[in-house]
């Protein structure tokens, strides 16, 4: 708070009450390319980051506790709030870790719709990243093409469950409703234009020289310093580990589909920005793949389990065991049994992990959310020091942190 | 009289459970069903006791004594290839047995397995650090410290990472209820207004987020428009909306559905 009888002039950012002539810069909670509330305490020599202190925690909600409080299915729109570019994988993360609690198989139906939700955010959030991002770089044009793609696919998704940003479209057990008719030929017609549009951010981009020289050699990250703070994701793969959570412990129908997981030994921003890219080329990939799938499925969508999962609508509506069965899982909850799980799942940020401890009751006894994005703010720690102001912006760019799920 | 309800865990609970209900059991395996997972529980069992193992949901869970962790991440990183720290918190067992539980969640990328480390503390015990080994340990240990005040030793940097540096409590403690406690609800106050300013505000006006659905003077409600400060506790009029004035505005065009063109096909 500014004291407004303190001698010595107050500025907000800067103070100079130093005598080694350094400098501390206060950068956020508000900066706009700090992609959310972050809070970093530079120490500077000059123009060049000695120390970094990230300071989290201006978005804490508590969703750990919230967890604590609620019945399973209650959770499913708060997880909407962590990671809020691709919700519906969040959505997954904790509807695979009850569904592996319960040991539950899913209709293969339902498995296919979840693949085309969680690629379609995976194109979502790479969009939003590579906008933003550019944008953060002063590359206007790149902003306005990348949302416009993302508007398509933003509109797709609301055909299907009728949210933009928070979609709720996953449930325990399967997937609410089935494909609209529109969804396939809309998503297969972006589909096709995607390819040219790709290739229009990289026309704009890659030999750019301002792009160049702000992601090159920015940012390295060496592979001992990835996999000691916990970086999981394109932060890990450009730091030439070569680790995709759907190629090595493949969940849903990853090991059906056909894809590549690109990699490379760089480490750094010029890196990780090549890999957005080709991931969202595998994405598209992966995408045409389960979309020849969907056609031989069966219509059933969420799985047959009394005991956890309510009937069909229909059931509930005409038979009074399915309706008495509904009844005690709305007011009362499922209860699990008693035992523990961590889910990892490949999110577009990283591995998205669900840790649960149930003690069979209708509450998680311990729920813990593990964000990529936590670690991939932690590691600015060690990975500002020796860079410049500039380059502060453009990492944070390709860290792709969303404060959704950094603070939870 | 009120009906007694426990303090030690105010979280929320069933408030029917049939008295003979008994929950099933996510099935445990045995250690030696995978032949990785042996090796490993072998080279720690050469060198630590181990208080119990097995697989649950594919994954190794092995209980060590408190005082073995750093040992024992140590050993599975170099020896065992665990070069990953994926995860670590605590788990609070006060209310039933007044101890914490903590868990390191390992992985192997080379074996492709996950093993997760398990120990117990007393509420007041404190446990050594793995920041040295994996950096990822230097947050979430303040996570954990943050949310449940255990306190770590050898940190190199022990303060509150979520909540202000300031704050009282440790919110995910079984103890600590949902909407906060006393300290919380008046933090704003105490910090813009100082404590005194407690009596003078009010617990009526802390939360800056209340709605008073009679309150004219900072609320006025779509459709029932009233002049500032009426009391409308008796009721108020309503005000048709208006959209569009008729004549229409100055320099904007009024909607004509007519003239208009519907875009169909948003994907082109």
């Amino acid at each position: 708070m500014q004291q407004p009888n303190r001698l010595r002039p107050f500025f907000e950012n800067i103070t100079f009450d130093r005598d080694d002539n350094e400098l501390i810069l206060n950068f956020g909670p508000q900066h706009p390319s700090a992609h959310g509330q972050l809070r970093l305490m530079l120490h500077m020599q000059q123009e060049q980051i000695t120390k970094a202190h990230p300071d989290i925690g201006y978005l804490h909600r508590g969703m750990e506790k919230m967890a604590e409080n609620m019945i399973y299915n209650e959770f499913m729109p708060t997880t909407d709030r962590m990671d809020y570019i691709a919700s519906s994988s969040n959505n997954y993360g904790f509807a695979l870790a009850v569904e592996r609690l319960i040991g539950l198989d899913v209709p293969r139906r339902a498995k296919v719709i979840r693949m085309m939700l969680l690629e379609t955010n995976r194109l979502m959030s790479h969009l939003f990243w590579l906008a933003t991002t550019a944008l953060d770089i002063g590359a206007m044009t790149v902003f306005l093409f990348a949302f416009r793609e993302r508007e398509y696919l933003m509109d797709l998704i609301e055909d299907y469950c009728g949210a933009r940003l928070t979609h709720s479209a996953v449930r325990i057990g399967g997937v609410p409703l089935d494909l609209p008719d529109n969804f396939i030929p809309d998503l297969r017609k972006f589909l096709d234009k995607l390819p040219e549009n790709i290739k229009d951010y990289e026309d704009l981009l890659d030999t750019n020289r301002i792009w160049l020289m702000r992601m090159e050699n920015v940012g390295v990250i060496s592979t001992e310093m990835a996999l000691s703070w916990g970086c999981s994701g394109v932060m890990l793969r450009a730091s030439g580990v070569e680790w995709d959570i759907r190629k090595e412990e493949p969940y849903e129908l990853y090991d059906e589909v056909e894809f590549n997981v690109p990699v490379s030994d760089k480490g750094d921003n010029y890196a990780r920005y090549k890999l957005y890219m080709a991931e969202m080329r595998e994405s598209a990939k992966i995408l045409y793949q389960v979309i020849d799938m969907y056609a031989g499925t069966e219509p059933a969508l969420m799985a047959h389990a009394p005991q956890y999962i309510s009937a069909p609508k229909l059931d509930i509506m005409t038979q009074n065991y399915s309706l008495m069965q509904h009844f005690v899982l709305v007011t009362q909850g499922m209860r699990p049994p008693v035992g523990e799980v961590y889910i990892p799942t490949e999110s577009p940020k990283g591995e998205l992990g669900y840790y649960i401890n149930s003690q069979g009751g209708a509450y998680p006894y311990r729920l813990k959310l593990r964000a990529p994005s936590f670690w991939h703010t932690g590691i600015l720690t060690d990975l500002l020091p020796g860079h410049y102001i500039p380059d502060v912006v453009s990492i944070i760019g390709t860290t792709n942190i969303v404060f959704g799920e950094v603070d939870r | 009289m009120r009906a007694y309800t426990p303090k030690d865990n105010v979280q929320a609970k069933p408030y029917y459970t049939d008295r003979f209900w008994v929950a099933p059991q996510v099935a445990k395996q045995d250690v030696s069903s995978d032949a990785v997972f042996e090796h490993d529980l072998n080279a720690i069992k050469a060198k630590f006791e181990v208080l119990d193992a097995y697989i649950q949901v594919e994954q190794m869970v092995v209980v060590i004594n408190a005082a073995d962790n750093f040992a024992v991440l140590e050993m599975l990183k170099n020896e065992c290839a665990y070069n990953q720290l994926s995860e670590m918190s605590a788990i609070d067992w006060l209310a039933s047995e007044g101890k914490f539980e903590i868990f390191y969640q390992m992985l192997s990328m080379s074996k492709r397995k996950r093993v997760r480390i398990k120990c117990k503390i007393d509420e007041n015990e404190s446990i050594q650090s793995v920041e040295k080994l994996f950096r990822s340990a230097d947050w979430s240990e303040r996570e954990m410290y943050d949310m449940f005040g255990i306190i770590i030793n050898n940190h190199p940097f022990m303060k509150r990472i979520l909540m202000p540096d300031d704050w009282e409590g440790f919110p995910l403690r079984k103890t600590y209820p949902l909407q906060g406690d006393e300290f919380a609800a008046w933090y704003e106050v105490d910090k813009i207004f100082g404590k005194e300013a407690r009596e003078i505000i009010g617990p009526e006006n802390r939360d800056p987020a209340r709605i008073d659905r009679y309150d004219t003077e900072r609320f006025s409600r779509l459709g029932h428009e009233v002049p500032r400060g009426t009391d409308i506790r008796q009721g108020e009029p309503d005000t048709p909306l208006v959209y569009q004035e008729t004549e229409g505005v100055f320099l904007i065009e009024k909607f004509d559905a007519e003239k208009s063109v519907v875009i169909s096909d948003r994907h082109r």
